[in-house]
């Protein structure tokens, strides 16, 4: 590898791009080492307090593209405490001081403030992306700065964020030479927003090809937009409520048909079923259909709508399709390669109670390409999952979540062990892997001998004995996330193998028995873990004695050494 | 502490769970010959848990009890439990168990609780019907399950995003009343939610006569700010231009019914 010159072998390095191929390219020898840092464009951080921003950038100086993870999983559920952290404000200042010449930054459950977001705007003069998924801590003020102050702005994408809308004119600020949007998104944002801006920017920004709109813009508003844009490949509609007899709907449908080029529709927070029809000409090109967040439209709605479409591959819908919806979609959709069924029973909707093993086994049955599955279901067999294990060999993400997370299989009255063992047999690829209903500890021996590839598992309600967290330490060699919640796991699981820590990202347990001497004693001998407790806003007490159990226990690597910005009721030990 | 029994029947069985988080306190310790168990609620400090213990101790010297003290952090009782129940409900009362171990007592009076578990204590005969009416409630109260993204939750939860929110007066009555017109399936639907609502009966309907056979004809402004009669033009066309509704009543009623 001497032979070439290091401009060659850098260009070679060009087109490595996965970060893990980039890490072992690093680790071969000093020179290569040298090289790839000095050109590594974008990097992730799994966790933000495993290192601290000053590294990174010393590391990488020509960083371009940060994607920063905060909070832990089981954050997205209330159980981490507010103010636990996950600021990104430090990252911010950090990487404005050094003058890094940073275009995109993507942020997971981070605490986002205004005063960062302006900061963002004002410091990075190529600035180009900004992708804020389940943050929260800013308002539309910032979003204004950004708008205003980002004259390349490529993409603005607000997915599931908690922003308090101050209602203001933040899409206003965009200004007019700002032409270059491709992407924009901000339907998770409650309040309004003004129309004829929205229009008028979408009007001079040619290369928009994906555009979601909050619940506030009406029909006759996406109507007009539709006429400007009608290029998008990914549309979120806003409000879909209209008479279907008037003018702008007969316009509208006209309009929808000229958007030749959409594959992704999502939105529909509020809908008049009798609107529907005017989509009807797209569906059949749709690769990408989101219909989890439109409760109006009703199971009936739902299977007349997919059976348009024949060409998805990403479906995320609610339960209220029942298993014979379901059945619609494994004969319709054959080239489906990722579902979500989301559950309705949280509205209370009426009708038949969701989906069951039934809806399953008829996907696995129809759709052979599947990868991906999110389910919530009222119930599960083994013998349902047996066959899911049997048709979908391929599978790399299986989260099944059944409503009642202890139920057994309900025609055997037996555990789940067996179908899940049959899953994680089958599924040689499985990366990822959630667990519901009643489970011994046989489960995990199986997850342990089987699941090779494993790199996430969560764990709730599940397990006899600390031997089922052991069957999973010692048998998944990659696993880098472990979540586990209320279940019978204690101070001999966790001590069983601490160096194994080191090789993970995280590990989460909650409501189990783990008791404080223990944490402090992994804290003690592993240096280079923080371990953290937490009780709910209750300022822990140091002085109490080791034989407390903890009700929540989080630990991960770092390089970074205890943080300082941990609120009073969390204990780092 | 609520509801501790300090004294149980011989024969009794208390239960205590180390609780994940605040709510439930109790000591598992089993009094054969018969069965039953009753839970109930304390406070959750380390001091409390001790007193709990050292009454346990204390009757059981006396020869009051015979004890065992188990603490359960999780969800199988089953292992130190002995139990009598009918043959068949070993599910159910798996399921009552597992039930109260994730009661998070946050929100729900205390009341409520101990209530629950005097009314185990009677016979495990009531446990499954406790079960059936107990457990669905319960399992709402699982913190952070089914494990769904609280953004989530509360946009879809949102009834008001969702719905045509009209109001409705009635001429005569002293307030008005709201209504969503999605819920309506058509014009029969909304027309008889109307008379339940207001105690009257609205006439039966034709084109070319209005409401005919009562005194009382039901009314919507458009978006147009006009006064039209409900039932003119098509369900869906409705739904989406009536601002507000008016039932009329006397003769400004039967005067909409003259003509065109």
């Amino acid at each position: 590898m001497n032979i070439f010159p290091d401009e060659v072998i850098e260009q070679i390095f060009g087109y490595v791009t996965s970060q893990r191929d980039r890490n072992a390219l690093s680790l071969v020898c000093k020179n290569w080492h040298k090289l790839e840092r000095c050109s590594r464009k974008s990097v992730l951080i799994g966790n933000c307090y495993s290192i601290s921003p000053e590294r990174v950038i010393e590391r990488f100086p020509e960083l371009k593209s940060l994607t920063l993870k905060g909070k832990p999983h089981f954050a997205d559920f209330n159980l981490v405490p507010h103010g636990w952290g996950g600021f990104v404000y430090p990252w911010i200042e950090a990487l404005a001081k050094t003058k890094v010449d940073l275009e995109k930054l993507k942020l997971k459950r981070m605490v986002v403030t205004d005063e960062g977001l302006e900061l963002l705007a004002r410091s990075f003069m190529n600035f180009k992306s900004l992708v804020l998924l389940s943050c929260e801590g800013f308002t539309t003020t910032g979003l204004a700065a950004i708008a205003a102050n980002c004259r390349f702005l490529r993409e603005l994408d607000l997915q599931e964020n908690e922003v308090d809308d101050h209602k203001g004119q933040w899409l206003s600020c965009f200004p007019d030479c700002c032409t270059s949007l491709v992407s924009l998104n901000f339907a998770c944002l409650k309040g309004e927003i003004n129309l004829g801006a929205l229009e008028r920017l979408v009007a001079r920004s040619p290369n928009l090809k994906s555009l979601r709109l909050n619940h506030t813009v009406p029909l006759s508003a996406l109507q007009r937009i539709l006429m400007q844009a009608p290029q998008l490949v990914d549309l979120g509609i806003g409000s879909f409520i209209h008479d279907p007899h008037s003018e702008v709907y007969t316009r509208l449908k006209n309009t929808i048909i000229k958007c030749k080029s959409m594959t992704s529709l999502s939105g529909f927070f509020e809908v008049l079923p009798g609107c529907l029809r005017a989509i009807y000409p797209v569906c059949m090109n749709l690769t990408a259909l989101n219909l989890s967040y439109a409760a109006g439209i009703h199971c009936r709605e739902l299977i007349k709508l997919i059976r348009r479409c024949g060409k998805l591959q990403r479906l995320w819908i609610m339960d209220c399709i029942g298993d014979y919806g379901l059945g619609v979609v494994a004969s319709t959709c054959k080239d489906l390669q990722e579902l979500r069924v989301f559950p309705s029973v949280l509205i209370g909707l009426n009708g038949p109670a969701g989906v069951s093993e039934k809806g399953l086994v008829a996907i696995s049955m129809g759709c052979t390409k599947l990868h991906s599955l999110l389910y919530f279901c009222q119930q599960m067999t083994n013998a349902a999952l047996i066959t899911v294990a049997k048709n979908c060999p391929n599978c790399i993400r299986f989260r099944l979540c059944i409503l009642d997370p202890t139920k057994p299989d309900p025609d055997t009255l037996q555990p789940l062990d067996e179908g899940f063992g049959a899953i994680v047999q089958s599924c040689k690829q499985l990366r990822r892997l959630s667990l519901s209903g009643q489970l011994t500890d046989r489960v995990f021996l199986y997850i342990g001998v089987y699941a090779e590839q494993l790199e996430m598992l969560s764990i709730a309600f599940a397990g006899q004995s600390d031997k089922g967290m052991m069957y999973v330490l010692n048998g998944c060699k990659k696993l880098r996330k472990l979540e586990i919640r209320d279940s019978p796991f204690g101070d001999p699981a966790l001590l069983t193998d601490m160096g194994k820590y080191e090789t993970m990202r995280s590990l989460w347990m909650s409501s189990c028995d783990v008791t404080i001497g223990a944490c402090k004693a992994l804290a003690e001998k592993m240096r280079r873990l923080n371990v953290e407790i937490f009780n709910e806003n209750e300022k822990v007490d140091c002085s109490v004695d080791g034989g407390q159990k903890v009700q929540k226990m989080y630990l991960y690597r770092t390089l970074a050494g205890r943080r300082n910005d941990a609120p009073e009721h969390v204990w780092i030990l | 502490m609520n509801g501790v029994i300090t004294n149980p029947e011989k024969g009794s069985s208390v239960h205590m769970l180390l609780p994940p988080k605040g709510g439930w306190v109790g000591v598992s310790h089993v009094c054969p010959p018969t069965g039953g168990t009753c839970s109930f609620k304390a406070a959750n400090t380390a001091t409390t848990i001790l007193k709990f213990i050292d009454i346990i101790l204390r009757l059981s010297s006396q020869g009051k009890m015979e004890s065992r003290v188990v603490f359960e952090t999780h969800l199988n009782l089953k292992a130190t439990e002995l139990r009598l129940g009918l043959p068949g409900t070993q599910e159910n009362e798996d399921k009552t168990a597992h039930s109260y171990a994730v009661v998070r007592n946050n929100k729900r009076p205390e009341r409520e609780t101990s209530e629950d578990s005097v009314s185990i204590s009677k016979a495990s005969l009531d446990q499954q019907h406790v079960h059936a009416v107990a457990a669905p409630q319960l399992k709402a109260e699982i913190v952070g399950w089914p494990p769904i993204r609280s953004y989530r939750k509360n946009s879809v939860q949102e009834g008001e995003g969702d719905g045509i929110y009209v109001k409705v007066s009635m001429d005569g009555a002293p307030y008005l009343r709201k209504i969503d017109l999605k819920v309506y399936r058509g014009y029969p639907e909304l027309l008889k939610a109307l008379e339940t609502m207001f105690k009257l009966t609205i006439g039966e309907y034709s084109e070319r006569e209005g409401y005919k056979g009562s005194e009382y004809a039901p009314t919507y402004e458009d978006k147009d700010g006009d006064w039209m009669l409900v039932g003119d033009v098509p369900w869906d066309m409705f739904m989406t231009c009536c601002k507000r509704l008016r039932i009329m009543k006397g003769s400004e009623a039967r005067g909409l019914g003259c003509g065109v």
